[in-house]
């Protein structure tokens, strides 16, 4: 079995007196792309904030590369690219991946190399806030590709890109495997869960199961991940009603 | 740290009617200050004090209004996640702002001159004093952001945070004939001393012990405003 480059034991977070993760255990191979699937508000988010140090938790403990999440000498090793786009509207392309290379202690060359791995060399001199969404996004995740991160956490990076572009992100996710960088990447498009190496589905801020796309699809008798994630959807509910009777 | 600077400057050049409004707008009011008074002995008594004001409230305006959107749009979050140190960001935008508060202070500081307003003492310490009164503006800026939840909120910790010390700060009325309350709370606030140092470098020749003491109770403000936002400022939220 391959290293675990996060492991996360009995994590518990507590936002505006609501929890959003129960007990939630899971580890995420090296050298993989791990994706993180479930219906929007199941707590996706706030796992990979938890795993890059962002988020207060609550209980339980989150482990990145045998440190503690949040571990200053951390920051130089984790790419983290949230939701909304978080690069200044008003710099160009090149000015905001500049910027943040900079501040990152990336090297002045990786500018290039970043922009080229998201296909936005045509856009460095385009002031950011008048790309579409989905450039936008592009931008996000070039900066998180900044330096030589060993970890790649990337939330919903694909949200708002057309099928080809989407289909050359996760080429690119799985040529940067191969470089030995580990990925973990949300998404509740369950197309995108073929391409993953390994997957985490979570619900209701719970981990429902881990494992391969192959071995899920095994293990509910389906052929489809969609059906496979609402069997154990299923198998999950009438877990709980068997302890609701008892 | 300069990286920063840079990045904020690169900024503004991309918004050229903010640079225009930080640089034109303190110097019209004072066009508007000496045609309102039509008296060039009223309005160099005035004035001094009004240079503390103008570029104070506009600093404060842009840098809480810019820090909150850094806040709000995730791109603070991700420069907690870099290898960054707190004070190097805070110190960046503070060098950047005040970049432009010079510009801004020198275009503000020559047009008084030319409306007659009349400098018994150096120039040069009249610019120094109103930058650092600019920069106070940046700081407390960079403070107040993180009390707004929305750019609404943020400007409306501008009337909260800037008039009572336009009011106290000696220009309606000199602190030392206020009611003792009120002269307290004046003391405590950093615009008074601005202005005072302001009104001495107007007034007298030389620079004395009590002009070290202002200017050095305005630079402790900066730095206090600096360390307290930077307080603010959390690797880790709820």
């Amino acid at each position: 079995m391959a290293n675990s480059v996060v492991l996360c034991a009995g994590l518990r977070v507590v936002r505006g007196g609501v929890q959003i993760l129960s007990a939630f255990s899971a580890r995420i191979e090296e050298g993989a792309v791990t994706g993180l699937l479930g219906p929007s508000g199941c707590g996706k988010t706030t796992l990979i904030r938890s795993i890059a140090g962002t988020q207060r938790i609550a209980g339980g403990r989150v482990e990145v590369l045998g440190r503690s999440a949040g571990d200053p000498w951390l920051r130089r090793r984790i790419g983290y690219a949230a939701q909304t786009a978080a690069v200044y509207t008003d710099l160009t392309v090149e000015e905001n991946v500049r910027y943040f290379a900079a501040v990152t202690g990336a090297p002045r060359d990786d500018v290039d190399r970043v922009l080229d791995a998201v296909d936005l060399r045509p856009f460095r001199r385009v002031l950011t806030g008048r790309l579409s969404g989905g450039q936008r996004s592009r931008v996000s995740l070039a900066v998180a590709l900044l330096g030589a991160p060993r970890l790649l956490l990337l939330d919903e990076p694909t949200v708002g890109l057309d099928p080809v572009l989407r289909a050359q992100l996760w080429d690119l996710f799985g040529r940067l495997t191969d470089g030995g960088l580990s990925l973990l990447v949300s998404s509740h498009v369950m197309d995108e869960a073929e391409r993953c190496d390994q997957l985490l589905l979570m619900r209701d801020g719970a981990l429902l199961a881990q494992d391969t796309p192959d071995a899920l699809r095994r293990r509910t008798g389906t052929d489809d991940l969609d059906e496979a994630f609402l069997a154990l959807i299923r198998a999950a509910e009438r877990g709980d009603g068997d302890r609701a009777v008892a | 740290m300069i990286a920063t600077t840079v990045r904020v400057l690169r900024q503004l050049r991309h918004d050229p009617r903010t640079v225009a409004l930080l640089v034109v707008v303190p110097a019209l009011l004072m066009l508007l200050l000496r045609y309102v008074l039509d008296s060039k002995t009223t309005f160099s008594h005035v004035a001094p004090a009004l240079l503390g004001i103008f570029p104070f409230l506009l600093m404060f305006l842009v840098t809480s209004i810019a820090t909150l959107r850094e806040r709000t749009s995730g791109t603070l979050e991700r420069l907690m996640t870099a290898p960054l140190p707190k004070l190097a960001l805070l110190a960046g935008y503070a060098a950047g702002f005040s970049l432009v508060a010079l510009v801004q202070v020198g275009v503000t500081t020559a047009v008084s001159l030319a409306l007659g307003l009349s400098v018994t003492g150096s120039v040069g310490w009249l610019v120094v004093v109103t930058v650092g009164d600019a920069l106070l503006g940046v700081a407390l800026g960079l403070l107040a952001s993180a009390f707004a939840a929305t750019e609404f909120q943020a400007i409306q910790l501008m009337p909260v945070v800037v008039l009572p010390q336009v009011l106290l700060c000696g220009l309606f009325q000199p602190r030392a004939q206020m009611a003792t309350v009120l002269r307290w709370v004046a003391d405590v606030m950093p615009v008074s001393y601005a202005v005072e140092a302001l009104q001495h470098v107007a007034a007298q020749p030389d620079v004395d012990a009590a002009f070290a003491r202002d200017v050095l109770v305005l630079a402790a403000f900066v730095a206090g405003a600096l360390v307290a936002a930077a307080g603010t400022l959390r690797r880790r939220t709820r």
